[in-house]
């Protein structure tokens, strides 16, 4: 018996002293004290050292988009690191093309902070904030499409442009043992600051859209944070053509509410596709912004029109809708929004009507 | 035994357990990390390295446990549990040190040092030195050559494996099977070493 304690108490303490060492190792060698982050040459902040770049960066209030939350597999964190950023780690090679390296852009999760440190992140990144919410209406547009009215709470205003969008938090629930970050386009006007809604369509066995669907209720809280994108209308007052699909409706919602509060006369022709009557909505909406605004003209579109009763409008996909429609040698500004397969698609037929590759503007779904 | 023969019998020792006792080869331990991390020779080279650190001052911390510690309380029968909290607490330690002295070698080396605390080579190593009652010498000798012959067939296994990479292997060979025919080729080519250390 007295071999036996001897024998756990030596063990123990051992193992304790070890540990002990670990930790005063911690405290002493991994600790790189207070560094200062230079953000574009002009701002900087004083942060605690030893954590990754995108963690820093979060809790000093500055939000990089990132979806796989700090793992180093999505690549959305790109950051340009001008000075102190060290030498880029064999995790960030396979995400970084040639050019990209050659211009200091890294991987801001995989970047440790070990010193001073100088960063270059778009503008606009400043103006992204974490917000939190309350889920005031959650309406169904079609069987499968949800749109979600976020009254802010705290900070209680967001200012953003149309077409932009947010990142909702999915919080851990049975099925996600963990929060996932994913991007919605905003489908209100800017001109509403304290609240957002957004579209959202049930991807079967999506993580955010499952919780969305079958959890999430009138008054409970969510967070997000945004704005993020640069989608959105260019300055000129150029014709327009939009062309989206399914919840690709989002931004351009956004968009022309946007359009008619400020008065804006441009010639703009909007096709939606969608596969059957019942995936159709915000039709009459549309119908009502065609009558305020002379130049707007909404197209919807089905591709398989023989469900769901009688149908008088276009049918087929929707690029050969946008084919039919717009003239050759159009002199135009494309918009699109939906999935990668179909603003591929989209953009050979704009292309053979004329269109230049600069004047098409995406917001493509990933 | 006189000083010369005794370094006789040290670098002899070293060789052996580079090559005629090779760990990977003879004994098929550190064979997960010997298949999954063989198929770049740097990336090689640098776990292999990594181990060759650990393992010599593993071997040595573990021995001057086991003398001064474990044998006089006759606590011997816990020298499973000792070393490898050991072998952890030190890669851990150096892990932060060399991320704190060189970046350049933490990402070569110190990525790879998280793998090397789940090795079973290493803590083979230590078990054998106490099996074999080395002396504090030896026992750096032989982690430091155990080492070496992990470095060594690792590297040439990733050589083999790039030449590989073109030619045309049957379907059911691909991947771990080819990798383990290799492995036994290699080991085949190990024994051959013995009749130099009998010249010794």
């Amino acid at each position: 018996m007295l071999s036996l304690t001897i024998a756990v108490l030596v063990i123990s303490t051992i193992s304790g002293g070890l540990a002990a060492l670990l930790v005063l190792a911690e405290r002493f060698i991994a600790n790189y004290g207070e560094c200062q982050i230079t953000i574009n040459g002009e701002k900087t902040l004083a942060a605690e050292g030893g954590r990754s770049l995108l963690e820093t960066l979060a809790s000093q209030k500055i939000f990089i988009p990132s979806a796989c939350g700090g793992r180093g597999t999505c690549a959305l964190c790109k950051v340009k690191v001008l000075e102190g950023g060290g030498p880029v780690a064999p995790t960030e090679l396979p995400l970084l093309s040639a050019d990209e390296r050659a211009a200091n852009v890294r991987i801001s999760c995989q970047v440790k902070v070990r010193n001073d440190i100088a960063i270059d992140i778009p503008p606009e990144l400043f103006s992204v904030r974490e917000y939190r919410g309350v889920v005031e209406r959650i309406r169904d547009l079609t069987h499968d499409m949800k749109e979600l009215g976020i009254r802010l709470v705290e900070p209680s205003e967001i200012s953003f442009t149309a077409g932009q969008y947010v990142q909702l938090v999915a919080p851990e629930y049975k099925g996600s043992p963990e929060p996932v970050y994913r991007a919605y386009s905003v489908s209100s006007p800017p001109s509403r600051k304290d609240a957002i809604e957004l579209i959202i369509r049930l991807v079967p066995g999506g993580i955010c859209t499952t919780w969305v669907f079958n959890h999430l209720k009138r008054g409970d809280e969510v967070r997000l944070n945004g704005p993020y994108g640069q989608f959105g209308l260019t300055e000129s007052d150029a014709e327009m053509i939009w062309i989206a699909g399914g919840s690709g409706m989002a931004p351009f919602w956004s968009i022309a509410r946007d359009m008619a509060e400020k008065g804006v006369e441009s010639k703009c022709t909007y096709f939606f596709g969608a596969l059957t009557q019942k995936d159709l909505f915000l039709v009459d909406e549309f119908r009502e912004l065609e009558r305020k605004m002379p130049g707007f003209k909404f197209i919807p579109a089905l591709s398989e029109p023989g469900e769901g009763g009688k149908w008088d409008g276009e049918t087929g996909l929707i690029t050969d809708v946008v084919g039919r429609h717009v003239e050759q040698g159009t002199v135009a500004e494309a918009y699109l929004c939906g999935s990668g397969g179909m603003i591929k698609a989209a953009c050979k037929v704009l292309e053979a009507k004329g269109i230049p590759e600069e004047r098409m503007f995406f917001d493509e779904f990933t | 035994m006189n000083l010369g023969s005794e370094v006789v019998g040290i670098i002899a020792l070293c060789f052996a357990a580079a090559f005629t006792q090779n760990i990977v080869l003879t004994t098929f331990l550190g064979l997960c990390p010997f298949l999954s991390v063989s198929r770049e020779v740097t990336t090689a080279a640098g776990l292999g390295v990594a181990v060759v650190f650990v393992m010599t001052f593993t071997c040595a911390l573990d021995w001057l446990a086991y003398r001064y510690v474990l044998q006089p309380l006759r606590l011997e029968f816990f020298r499973f549990i000792l070393f490898i909290v050991i072998i952890a607490a030190f890669v851990q330690l150096v892990e932060m040190i060399i991320e704190r002295g060189s970046v350049t070698l933490y990402q070569n080396l110190g990525i790879f040092l998280p793998l090397i605390t789940v090795n079973c080579a290493i803590l083979g190593a230590s078990l054998f030195m106490v099996i074999r009652g080395y002396s504090f010498v030896q026992t750096v000798a032989y982690g430091f050559g155990s080492g070496c012959g992990w470095l060594m067939a690792i590297v040439a296994m990733a050589g083999i494996r790039r030449k590989l990479a073109n030619d045309r292997i049957p379907a059911g060979l691909q991947g771990p099977g080819i990798a383990m025919v290799i492995a036994g080729i290699m080991a085949l080519a190990f024994i051959g070493f013995s009749g130099v250390l009998q010249g010794l």
